[in-house]
């Protein structure tokens, strides 16, 4: 856990980065530290690992106060992530994962080891460990940085904007694989970034920074969309919070129709009972692909998308199988979803 | 003039305390010896400014400022105040070095990206493991032209201690023209510049070797490269 006590930073110009911050980042979650430029939200990342020095105040990790260690050792015990890499061009990629371990005085074969096996985990094939950085691609290059950044197995990390200097193809790809290493792994860890989009797809738990390093609010993604402490969050979370919300609701209890005809259109399937297009009269050109389907487990985000842009405005639901189970109009959907609004 | 072998052909010029080789071997021990003054004093302190990022203006004033300093100027005045030796020559030579080893080392160091630094002293480098292990060995190619650039001007310039009677190369420029054997100049004149190529492809093939290829980009296939195309970057040196 990492606790932030009356927080405090002033830099020597006079501005107020960070004030009176108080926040707890629980074990083993990740925290999202999110909002604005300039409001703070880096300089209080970067205080944790004592890259910035606060100017009062107590930053406890695991109960220690940081303040009170020698902030090289500080440092080697705690993961750190940043935007462009910040990887070393003159070493190889396996130097560069072993770079905490060598600090740390370990022998050169454990070293080595260590890094090939987290190459692996962060899905880099063990044939880059021979490459120097400049040969990499950037999301290559954000992979080794965060196989660096875990080679010393620290149970707390550092993400400051790790993932927005790719395009958006690549990072959505990083952003769910970072999530699979961290359900293996279980870290604590605190993850700075401007895109709130992110902060809801990543944080468990999201801190909302303002302005002058003020606190707006602390909560869960699904909290921040749907219950926003005050008209600065509500602005920054932006105006589809709505449908962003939806993304935190299953599609379990939504009721399907059996399937048949809809709206002049028969949903064809293939032997084994898939679906692969629509047919009929209602069907402009007379046949459109099936683009997508849901199961019980997904988002009603997803279900609401796929309506939208089917071309009979009717999301398909299939089974483990990947057979087809039922049809969601997308009166439907509207209507299950001002139920749940409605009071009981 | 009458004898028509050309000066660097006639044997009798190859050997005693005026051959060439011995004139080379002078100039030689001068050159170096500058060098390593000038290395002395210009690398730490660049390294400091470089690192520190304090007294950037010393660096760049006193890169200039040496560079306007005329060296036969300087040697006379030196002579004049110490007396004819070996010393007002090195003094001369030596202010002659630090420019480009000062402003090279400063500015190599001020150039490492930025990203890389931060992220060695947030995985908990110490500053000097950050200066050795990260900022130098990214510095390098800089670092080293401002090395081979002040080889180049020491190895031409020390022609100037034969004009306060010291040996060198410069010897056979002075006693040339002093008796009018042209040939004698023109075969100094070579011999200099050939020594100086020689010095700097000598010093170029050092930095092959130190230079880490993820620098230097030298025989690394670019990305996206197929593992089967063994294709060389002829660009970088």
């Amino acid at each position: 856990m990492i606790t932030f006590e009356h927080i405090r930073k002033q830099f020597p110009d006079g501005t107020v980065a960070v004030d009176d911050l108080d926040l707890e980042l629980p074990s083993g979650k990740i925290t999202v530290f999110v909002g604005p430029s300039g409001c703070g939200k880096t300089t209080s990342l970067r205080m944790i690992n004592r890259m910035v020095e606060p100017t009062s105040g107590r930053i406890l990790v695991d109960g220690e106060d940081v303040l009170e260690k020698d902030p090289a050792v500080l440092r080697r015990g705690i993961g750190y992530v940043i935007q462009h890499a910040g990887l070393f061009p003159h070493r190889t990629v396996v130097d560069n994962v072993a770079t905490v371990p060598h600090l740390l005085g370990r022998s050169k074969k454990e070293r080595r080891a260590a890094a090939m096996e987290l190459l692996e985990r962060v899905g880099l094939p063990t044939a880059f460990a021979d490459r120097y950085p400049s040969q990499l691609s950037g999301g290559q290059q954000q992979r080794v940085g965060v196989a660096r950044a875990l080679a010393a197995d620290p149970p707390v990390m550092l993400m400051d904007e790790p993932f927005s200097a790719v395009d958006p193809v690549v990072r959505d790809q990083l952003q769910q694989e970072f999530l699979r290493l961290q359900s293996e792994l279980g870290k604590t860890i605190a993850l700075v970034t401007h895109d709130i989009d992110e902060a809801v797809k990543l944080g468990d738990t999201i801190a909302v920074f303002r302005a002058g390093g003020h606190l707006a609010q602390v909560g869960t993604p699904q909290e921040l969309l749907e219950r926003p402490a005050d008209d600065f969050v509500r602005d920054f979370v932006g105006r589809d919070r709505g449908f962003r919300g939806l993304s935190f609701e299953s599609a379990a209890s939504l009721p399907v129709r059996p399937l048949g005809e809809v709206g002049g259109a028969r949903l064809v399937l293939d032997d084994s009972g898939r679906p692969v297009c629509w047919e009929g009269p209602g069907v402009r050109g007379g046949s459109a692909p099936v683009e997508g389907t849901f199961t019980a487990h997904d988002s009603l985000r997803l279900v609401t998308d796929l309506a939208l842009s089917s071309p009979v405005a009717t999301a398909v639901r299939v089974d483990g199988a990947g057979r087809a189970d039922g049809l969601v109009p997308h009166h439907d959907l509207v209507d299950h979803l001002a139920a749940r609004r409605a009071p009981a | 003039m009458g004898d028509d072998t050309p000066y660097l052909l006639d044997g009798t010029h190859w050997s005693g305390p005026t051959g060439i080789p011995h004139l080379l071997l002078a100039h030689l021990g001068y050159t170096g010896v500058a060098l390593l003054c000038g290395i002395a004093i210009a690398l730490p302190v660049g390294l400091y400014i470089g690192h520190t990022g304090r007294g950037s203006f010393l660096a760049i004033n006193a890169g200039n400022a040496g560079r306007s300093l005329p060296t036969l100027g300087l040697l006379m005045l030196m002579v004049t105040l110490m007396g004819l030796g070996f010393l007002p020559v090195l003094i001369a030579l030596t202010v002659l070095v630090i420019p480009p080893i000062l402003t090279t080392t400063y500015a190599g160091l001020r150039n490492v990206d930025r990203s890389a630094v931060d992220a060695a002293v947030g995985m908990g480098m110490r500053p000097w493991q950050v200066l050795w292990r990260v900022e130098v060995p990214m510095a390098l190619p800089v670092m080293l032209g401002g090395l081979r650039s002040a080889a180049l001007q020491v190895v031409a310039t020390a022609t100037v201690a034969a004009s306060v009677g010291l040996s060198g190369l410069g010897r056979l420029l002075i006693d040339g023209l002093s008796v009018n054997d042209y040939g004698r100049v023109v075969a100094g004149a070579v011999v200099v510049a050939v020594l100086a190529i020689v010095l700097d492809l000598g010093l170029g093939l050092v930095q092959r070797y130190v230079v880490s290829p993820g620098v230097s980009g030298r025989g690394l296939r670019r990305r996206g490269a197929r593992a089967s195309a063994e294709r060389l970057d002829p660009d970088l040196l």
